[in-house]
This record gives structure tokens, C-alpha cells and sequence, in this order.
């Protein structure tokens, strides 16, 4: 499955292969209820507060961090899920394909919308989620939370929740599932 | 998985994997289309030309609106078809368009193989084929694939990771009319036939091609009434009178008699079974006035399908970028 979905965005018919886990199914737990509980002490009450999960890394970890907050403030978090493909500033650079379709059953106006993903690396992504989430109504405020930061960023974008900090090479790559994290090499098949 | 053709003249260009790509794709424009603005940044900066060398309101302000909500420039070349045939001025305005620069080309052309031709003219530009001659209309069968995927895939409740493309698998299409003349057919046969769909011709044998030979189908019939019954998909030809069809057959009153979609012949068909037109129709001759109007005829579904089906086409065409690009982003 993993492999599938990478099928989509990364260059066709190249594979991860794992070299290190940096965080067990543990530790990733660990952060998804310490995040959890540093989005509700930032945004008191949690009231209009709304989780979009990024196609497709960030979509498992915005629903399981809105479980918790469920468990934390007792409020139901509405989680929805955001396909940036067709905002990326990397079309006709690489083979750009939407992962999956965009799911977002809300109106974002006035609404803190937390954007969730695995792994923040270039902030390339985000850029395109912030031009996207746009068409889905003028949110009071945008959070990021990611389970990684690896580092690396090319435009002015840093998180305000982050599961673990990941120096990493620029050439490595980061595989976050719901058995933990590992770092790894891109290979061609 | 095969990367993406570099353009769309003719359904065999996709296979079944770029077919099912396209369906995919076509699901997240579908949500574009729902949303307050359906439009997305995706090709800014790119130029789409639509060169149009014979009618077709509906097929143009299909792609036109295609590429305009991917916030692609429009240009809109209408050739009269008249004063322009095959040979030197089709491509001098094939020349001028590669030479403004133009990322991608729509052609219609009353000609089989004009697309090509201009796709072998212009190799840097991508070609998508809007309809040439009797040959092909890949993208009017493609929305057709995707209005029955759609319905497919309503039907059945778990969510399915195959692109929703096995549901075709011995799905029973059955095609009704002017065979001959028609590109749209051609297409169609090609696209379910490629999905693993069992495809029926039914014409009288006046509108049937000289031969089917090469025709992935799975029978030919003159009676309709017999493949109704059977029948998952129902999808009427237009009797194109100005194509000559109507010259094929003795009046539209006989034709409609033995292969119109009449209420009588609508109630033979199985609860669940979908009616098909590309449009325009003809109320009354290929297909009943009431029975374009019942719940199992997808007509205007088809219409709103075509512009994101033309979206998906076109942003799989021109937002490919190097295939043997570098491993990392």
C-alpha cells in the first residue's frame, strides 16, 4: 500500500528501501498525545477548531490526533483531508498526480484550522495546501502540525507542533506508517 | 505502471492502465467541480488552442472550459470546414499555432487521421483528438466510461482500490445506431473493450461498418429487442443526417420502429441498467422523449462528466514533466 501511494508523486517505479526505524509505533503514539495536548492548550476550548489531514501521509495522523483531542477536550474535532496536487509550484517539473480526491465537507470561515502531515521537509507542500485550503473558505488561523520535521526548507515555513525533529541528508527519505518511523533511501526498482 | 502518452488521438493510445489513470484523475476534478470556485492553478502559463475544423458548440465549450478552470490561456481557432481541407492550410495553421508557442492542441476534423497528421507536424505540442472523420472521439468515450464507473460504484458499498475499473469486467454494453459513421462508436468499443466489457453492436446492417474486422466486440445484432433485457449499459448513436446516415436507412419513422429507445422497448430493460447519449439527441427518433427523461438515462451527467474527464486529460497531457527526472524532489 505504501508503495502504491508513492506511486503517485514519486518518480514511477522507485522504491523505499528502510535503513533505520527513529520512532516505534510507541513513540509515535507518545507524540500524537503529546501534540494533542499542546493543540489544546493553544487553542483553549477547542471551539471552531478543525483538522485537514494532507493526502495521503498526513490523513491517518490528523484522525488519530483528533481522537485524542475527542478524549482531551470532549469536543468531536471535524477532520477532513486535502489533495495539494493541483496547487504545487512543480508541475511539469516532475510527474505531479493528485493521490486521492479532496474531502473537505466544511466551511473553513472562522475556523483554526490545524493542516496535518507525516513529514515537513522543502515546506513545498504546505505552500500548496495554504493556496488550497483557501477554496474552502478564509480560515480565522492555520496551525501545522507534522509527525517529522526533517529539515531542509525552502520557503519561510515552520511548524507549530512537530512529533520528532529529524536531521536528515537531503537525499534520504522519511516512511511514516502507523509502525513507526523509519529514514531510508529512494531506489530504483 | 507506463507513463502518460505524449497526446490522446485515439482510445489504444491509453491502454487499459492510462484509461483507469484518467477515470482516477477524474474524480478529484469532480470535486473542483463542486467547490464555489471550480477553478485551480494547475496549468497557469500554459496555452490550450482549440482548432476546430468542422461544428461542435458542445465539444469545444467543453475543452474550453476545461482548460480555463485549470487556468490555462484559450485560444479558439474555428476553421470554417469549408475553406479549409486537408493539406498545406491545415498545416500552414498548425505551423502558426506550434510557432505562438501553444502547449497543447484540440482538433476536430472531419478528416480520419487529421490529428495525427498534426501531431507528427508539431511533435513538441501535445494533440488531443476531438473527434476526426469516422475515426475516433477518445474523450466522449472516456466520460461515458466514467458516468457508468460512477454509477458503478454508488451501487456497490465498499470502497474498492482498483479505480473502480474491475466493475467493467463482463459488464454487457450494448450500441445502438449509426455504427457506420459514427467516431463516437469506434471509441466506445475501444474503451470497454479495453476494461473487459462485453460490447453489442445493434444497427441495421445499412449502418453497420463494411466490416468489423479488428472490432474488439462481442456480437452484432440487428433486433434490439432480444439485447435489452441483458443489458448493463444501453448507449444510443445519434442518426447523423448531416453525416449522410439518414440515406442508410428507408425514414427515421422505420429506424425509430426497429432501434429506438421507445418507452415499450425502455421497460425491457433490468432496473439498474444505464441509458447512455453522447448528445445531441434527437427526442423522438434514437431515443423516446419520456425515456430520456427517466432516472436511468445519464445525458446531462455525461455533459457535466465531460468537462472534468476533458480537465483530467488535459492535465495528465502537459503536467507530466521529464519521466527520467531525478529521484528526489
Amino acid at each position: 500500500m505504501a508503495e502504491r501511494e508513492r506511486s503517485h508523486t514519486r518518480p514511477r517505479g522507485a522504491l523505499f528501501v528502510a535503513r533505520a526505524q527513529v520512532m516505534s509505533a510507541s513513540d509515535v503514539q507518545r507524540a500524537i498525545t503529546r501534540m494533542a495536548h499542546e493543540i489544546d492548550e493553544r487553542n483553549r476550548g477547542l471551539e471552531h477548531l478543525v483538522l485537514v489531514g494532507l493526502q495521503t501521509g498526513g490523513v491517518p495522523i490528523a484522525e488519530r490526533l483528533a481522537t485524542t483531542l475527542q478524549e482531551v477536550g470532549t469536543t468531536t474535532i471535524p477532520v477532513g483531508s486535502l489533495d495539494v496536487a493541483f496547487y504545487r509550484d512543480d508541475i511539469g517539473l516532475r510527474p505531479v498526480l493528485p493521490e486521492a480526491v479532496t474531502d473537505i465537507a466544511f466551511d473553513l470561515t472562522g475556523c483554526t484550522v490545524v493542516l496535518v502531515d507525516d513529514v515537513l521537509f522543502t515546506g513545498r507542500t504546505i505552500r500548496a495546501a495554504l493556496n488550497a485550503l483557501n477554496e474552502y473558505g478564509r480560515a480565522q488561523a492555520v496551525q501545522l502540525a507534522v509527525m517529522v520535521d526533517r529539515g531542509h526548507r525552502e520557503l519561510p515555513i515552520r511548524p507549530d507542533y512537530v512529533g520528532k525533529n529529524l536531521p536528515t541528508r537531503r537525499d534520504e527519505m522519511v516512511d511514516v506508517t502507523d509502525e513507526g518511523v523509519t529514514i531510508g533511501d529512494l531506489v530504483n526498482k | 505502471m507506463s507513463p502518460f502518452p505524449r497526446h490522446l488521438l485515439a482510445i489504444d493510445d491509453l491502454g487499459p492502465d492510462g484509461i483507469a489513470e484518467v477515470l482516477r484523475v477524474t474524480d478529484s476534478f469532480v470535486e473542483v467541480a463542486h467547490r464555489t470556485n471550480p477553478k485551480v492553478p494547475a496549468l497557469r502559463g500554459r496555452t490550450v488552442a482549440t482548432l476546430f475544423f468542422e461544428d461542435s458548440t458542445r465539444t469545444r465549450v467543453s475543452f474550453e472550459t476545461a482548460a480555463k478552470r485549470l487556468s490555462a490561456d484559450v485560444l479558439s481557432f474555428a476553421a470554417g470546414s469549408s475553406s479549409v481541407k486537408k493539406g498545406e492550410s491545415l498545416r500552414d495553421t498548425v505551423e502558426t499555432i506550434e510557432a505562438m508557442g501553444i502547449d497543447a492542441v484540440i482538433v476536430r476534423h472531419s478528416s480520419s487521421g487529421a490529428p495525427l497528421q498534426v501531431a507528427r507536424w508539431v511533435p513538441d505540442t501535445a494533440v488531443v483528438n476531438a473527434g476526426d472523420g469516422w475515426h475516433e472521439h477518445p474523450t466522449q468515450a472516456l466520460l461515458d466510461l466514467y458516468t457508468v464507473r460512477q454509477s458503478l460504484l454508488d451501487r456497490s458499498d465498499e470502497s474498492t482500490d482498483d479505480d473502480g475499473v474491475l466493475g467493467f469486467k463482463g459488464l454487457q454494453v450494448v450500441i445502438v445506431g449509426d455504427i457506420r459513421h459514427s467516431r463516437v462508436a469506434r471509441s466506445q468499443v475501444a474503451a470497454y473493450a479495453a476494461l473487459g466489457a462485453e460490447v453489442t453492436l445493434v444497427a441495421p446492417r445499412t449502418l453497420l461498418p463494411p466490416s468489423l474486422e479488428g472490432w474488439p466486440v462481442a456480437s452484432v445484432s440487428h433486433d434490439l429487442d432480444r439485447q435489452l433485457p441483458d443489458a448493463d449499459v444501453v448507449s444510443l448513436l445519434r442518426v447523423q443526417a448531416e453525416r449522410g446516415s439518414g440515406d442508410f436507412v428507408p425514414s427515421l419513422r422505420e429506424y425509430t420502429a426497429g432501434f429506438g429507445l421507445t418507452a415499450r422497448r425502455a421497460a425491457m430493460l433490468s432496473p439498474d441498467s444505464l441509458i447512455l447519449h453522447p448528445g445531441p439527441m434527437v427526442r423522438g427518433v434514437e431515443i423516446a422523449s419520456e425515456v430520456a427523461d427517466l432516472p436511468a438515462a445519464r445525458i446531462t451527467g455525461q455533459v457535466s462528466n465531460g468537462v472534468a474527464v476533458r480537465m483530467a486529460v488535459l492535465f495528465l497531457l502537459l503536467a507530466q514533466g521529464p519521466t527520467e527526472g531525478s529521484l528526489h524532489e
